[in-house]
């Protein structure tokens, strides 16, 4: 699996996202930042639905990188708790079931499914008994 | 100085899609139209703010109207630009140093979504590759908590469109002039759940122009005075959520809204001209999708968190409520040309005060009016205007 970019995932199985926690402040910010103030932590694989809404046209290329096909997805905002809320895609739910505070996993998906090599982005699933 | 800046001349070129004339052409209309209603001539106008974000630097428009050697000074301010031209311009006048200004605003935008890249936001290049470069996406992410904390219904977004499009009619510089029944709005196809076609504004073209003078100036070109009691331009505060936003702080209590540039934009304003919400008679709030609107009544100290579903019920936003929001149609049905929307609403609150709204005239004579704009990343334009 590789990431779209580099020091977005952990290098363990399954990945984790990797946040930026200020030395100073303790404040922590996704992603981390090139920065010497801060340091790169592991986030939580667990979550909380903050909000979201569904992105239903085709976003403009550049920069959009995905593939030509378009099928409508999730943007979530997820909360992991005492750390930061990420935005990244929710998958593997039908749109009528998304919820605000349901919970959620870290889970990484193709950013084109079609390919076999594609790059992987941020993304969720559904927690617990709610898939 | 003494006494307030008044505002004396004003002048639009109607919004929309106009092929054939440039950004600068729509600013340079909007600038004659505003003289002539002044009763000026541009060489007594002694220094000029312009704001454009997408249609070329403002000052090249001394070219058209006449080499005076003016003092011309171009703003970019996201979607507070026009906002910010007309607070530099107020202090230029306040500060004594001119006693009559031009404030300007146009723009020009392609047609489609806005398109930004992550290199002018301080984003890594993957954030606009995985398809989060969207402004839309935020906006219907911001409704979508509200609406869960503070139980607003689609539906009620649905009338915010609805009342748009049905001011509009009577705004002959509005672009979409047609009524739209509230069931076709709510049954648009969806563009960012939960809003449907109707109730996002669309990118668009449009200029407007202000002439601004010290209340001496206003009271020997004889002018009815329409004094800009306060100008405030305001930043974000700390764990607001913003545009393009990969990540958000956690905070303790987050049951209720979070701060906001607008609020304290708001704050100031009522502070500045010294009075409260419940002064306000006539109110222009940022609308560039439904919920937007209905935020902004409670940001800018309109109504309570979660009171908005029974104020539209109610009727109170129509131009015959209690408080008249978006006259003119707003955003929704305007477009928002960056550059021109923030002056756009004064303009309209200009016309409100004089009594010149026609059929969509605020009754019985409104004596204060209140502008208000929000924009990436996170800034915040807020005026009153009192007769």
């Amino acid at each position: 699996m590789t990431p779209i970019a580099d020091g977005l995932f952990t290098e363990e199985t399954p990945p984790r996202l990797i946040g930026g926690k200020d030395r100073e402040t303790g404040r922590i910010v996704f992603p981390c930042p090139a920065s010497p103030t801060f340091e790169a932590v592991p986030l939580s694989s667990e979550g909380t639905l903050w909000s979201y809404t569904v992105q239903r046209f085709r976003p403009k290329t550049p920069p959009y990188a995905g593939p030509e096909a378009f099928a409508p997805w999730v943007v979530a905002y997820v909360e992991l708790p005492g750390q930061v809320i990420v935005e990244a895609r929710l998958n593997d739910v039908a749109f009528e079931d998304v919820k605000v505070g349901m919970p959620v996993r870290f889970a990484p998906s193709p950013l084109n499914p079609d390919l076999l090599d594609s790059l992987y982005i941020p993304a969720y699933v559904p927690a617990g008994g709610a898939a | 100085m003494s006494g307030d800046v008044c505002i004396v001349g004003i002048g639009i070129h109607r919004f929309g899609r106009t092929d054939g004339l440039s950004g600068v052409d729509q600013g340079v209309y909007a600038v004659r139209e505003a003289l002539a209603d002044a009763g000026v001539e541009w060489p007594q106008v002694q220094f000029a703010y312009g704001s454009s974000d997408a249609a070329g630097n403002p000052d090249t428009m001394v070219d058209r109207l006449g080499l005076t050697g003016v003092q011309f000074i171009n703003v970019r301010n996201g979607c507070a630009a026009g906002g910010s031209a007309l607070f530099s311009a107020q202090m230029a006048i306040k500060s004594g140093e001119f006693d009559l200004g031009l404030a300007v605003g146009f723009d020009k935008h392609p047609r489609g979504a806005f398109n930004a890249l992550p290199s002018e936001y301080n984003l890594p290049d993957w954030y606009g590759e995985v398809g989060q470069m969207v402004t839309t996406q935020f906006f219907a992410a911001k409704i979508m908590r509200y609406m869960s904390l503070f139980g607003i219904s689609q539906k009620t977004l649905g009338m915010v469109s609805e009342k748009a499009f049905r001011n509009a009619v009577h705004a002959p510089h509005a672009w979409r002039r047609q009524p739209v029944s509230l069931e076709e709005i709510l049954e648009a196809p969806l563009v960012s759940d939960p809003y449907t076609k109707y109730m996002f504004c669309s990118p668009a073209e449009g200029g407007v122009a202000l002439i601004l003078a010290s209340e001496k100036k206003a009271r020997e070109l004889g002018k009815p005075l329409i004094r800009l009691k306060a100008a405030t331009m305001r930043t974000r505060p700390p764990s607001s959520f913003e545009v393009f936003a990969p990540s958000v702080d956690v905070v303790e209590d987050d049951s209720r809204p979070r701060g906001t540039a607008s609020r304290i934009a708001s704050a100031d304003a009522y502070r500045l001209a010294g009075i409260g919400p419940g002064d306000i008679d006539v109110a222009q709030l940022q609308d560039t999708e439904a919920g937007a609107e209905l935020m902004h009544m409670a940001e800018n100290g309109f109504c309570a968190d979660g009171e908005q579903e029974q104020w539209l019920a109610e009727g109170r936003t129509e131009i015959n409520g209690a408080l008249p929001v978006n006259t003119d149609g707003g955003c929704l049905a305007c477009g928002e040309p960056i550059g021109a929307s923030g002056l756009r609403q004064v303009y309209e609150n200009v016309v409100q005060l004089r009594g010149d709204g026609g059929g969509r005239q605020v009754p019985n004579a409104p004596k204060t009016a209140y502008s208000h704009v929000y924009g990436a990343p996170g800034v915040s334009a807020v005026t009153i205007l009192e007769r």
